[in-house]
């Protein structure tokens, strides 16, 4: 980091930059209510096709809670950065006096927090549609939600930006950021699978630790790449 | 010019070149940009002037040559140099879910402004918005876009200013306005390079000309005289050999 962007500076850049993101996504509520929907239709789909006679198919529902979550934050991701991209503000924002990845950690956290809220309204409806005990260890299943959303929406940051000029960026973000993001969704559901089925928390911390892991892994390369890969 | 190198009197483009994949958008352009001086960056469409209005923005890298503001480079100098340039882009680097007040003073803030909220009113007051402060961007014509992104290109006082096309969508007392605007910038010593294809709003305005065709340097004009004559010659009816 350079001698002008203290740490302070560093994280004020990047709670600005989320500030903006939540404050433009509160007026105008577009990105929100499509992923919304898009995330609930998913999982009411599902439900049709899982559940028999009031009863779930074993670890259905940890499976759909992830897949809603990933297909929505493709959405999401690509949403946020259209907007970015239609009057060049992430130029704007690329050419301000601050470390370029601070740029990156802010629109993380934007990201981050749009999905958060999508899945505050996801989880209770899973757990009414599929009967999963979404209390039994609601730590645990916050933390798992949390690490799992965080490593997700690193890699599809890094992704979303680079893409941001890419005429078939719509095509080429899922394509791009599933295959990298594998791990983490496999976590994320075992983790959850683990929980739903009343086994002991040991497993899902395991899982959890492996979040941990994957989010440090992702976030480190993508801060390191960031300044790189969105220069032409 | 005081204290740090980065307080830079003149921005040197040596001998830069740009290649996206075959395809050459710059080749070998030297020129130097003064301090207290309006260039103009001129050409035909595809000539290479937006990327090289991307190059000195610190936005994209030259394939070959170097940019030097003062002694430095955008890489060794990184957001220390960035904080010196001010850039009204043909997309106008403005939200429209956004306030007219609240765009300045997210990027004031994003630039670390300690004044911001005083410079904040003053530029809205020179774009003749302070009526509309709180009104949102996307009830704005061009025109008052346009007004508005210039101030927030110049809220932080910038050492280099690239504006591209910026008489876009401007009425006549408006582009008088910023014609006015530019010079005393260049009174204040401020390093301007201006693209555009509105030579007469230009004529009488401009220190330096660059023309270029084909991504290369075709003329450097300087003084500038008869500037809607010269490129004519140089860039119409194949003039350029």
């Amino acid at each position: 980091m350079s001698d002008s962007g203290s740490l302070g500076r560093f994280f004020h850049v990047a709670w600005l930059i989320m500030r903006k993101d939540v404050t433009v996504e509160m007026r105008s509520r577009e990105i929100l209510y499509t992923t919304a929907f898009f995330a609930l239709s998913c999982v009411l789909v599902f439900a049709f096709s899982f559940v028999r006679e009031g009863r779930a198919i074993e670890d259905a529902a940890s499976g759909i809670l992830w897949i809603a979550i990933a297909f929505s934050g493709t959405l999401a991701l690509g949403r946020t950065f259209e907007r970015e991209r239609t009057n060049e503000t992430l130029h704007a924002l690329l050419m301000a006096p601050a470390d370029r990845p601070a740029v990156y950690l802010g629109k993380l956290l934007g990201v981050v927090a749009l999905m958060a809220v999508v899945e505050a309204v996801l989880v209770p409806l899973v757990g009414l549609l599929f009967q999963a005990p979404i209390g039994t260890h609601p730590m645990y299943l916050a933390m798992l939600l949390a690490t799992g959303t965080i490593g997700f929406a690193a890699v599809g940051t890094l992704f979303a930006a680079m893409l941001i000029r890419a005429r078939s960026r719509d095509v080429l973000l899922p394509v791009l950021l599933y295959p990298i993001t594998i791990p983490v969704i496999i976590a994320g559901v075992r983790g959850t699978a683990t929980l739903f089925s009343g086994g002991d928390a040991t497993m899902a911390r395991a899982w959890l630790g492996m979040l941990v892991f994957f989010d440090v892994v992702f976030i480190t390369l993508a801060l390191w790449t960031f300044e790189a890969v969105m220069t032409e | 010019m005081n204290g740090s190198p980065l307080d830079f009197d003149r921005v040197t483009i040596a001998e830069v070149s740009r290649h996206f994949g075959r395809r050459r958008a710059l080749a070998k352009v030297s020129v130097t940009l003064e301090a207290g001086q309006i260039t103009g960056l001129l050409g035909p469409n595809g000539a290479g002037k937006s990327t090289l209005l991307s190059i000195l923005a610190t936005l994209a890298m030259p394939s070959t040559g170097e940019v030097r503001y003062g002694t430095v480079t955008a890489r060794e100098g990184g957001p220390a140099v960035r904080e010196r340039l001010g850039v009204l882009a043909h997309e106008l680097h403005l939200y429209p879910e956004l306030t007219a007040r609240e765009n300045l003073l997210f990027f004031g803030r994003l630039y670390d402004l300690a004044d911001v909220e005083s410079r904040t009113g003053e530029a809205l007051a020179r774009a003749g918005l302070t009526e509309r402060a709180n009104d949102f961007v996307s009830g704005f014509s061009r025109g008052m876009r346009q007004r508005l992104a210039l101030e927030r290109a110049l809220l932080h006082r910038p050492r280099l200013l690239l504006l591209d096309e910026p008489f876009t969508g401007l009425d006549d007392a408006s582009a008088r306005s910023l014609v006015e605007r530019l010079a005393g910038l260049r009174g204040e010593g401020a390093i301007v390079l201006v693209t555009t294809h509105d030579l007469d709003l230009v004529d009488g305005l401009l220190d330096q000309a660059i023309i270029l065709k084909d991504g290369r340097v075709a003329d450097v004009q300087r003084p500038v005289h008869d500037l809607r004559d010269h490129y004519r010659r140089l860039v119409g009816r194949g003039g350029l050999a």
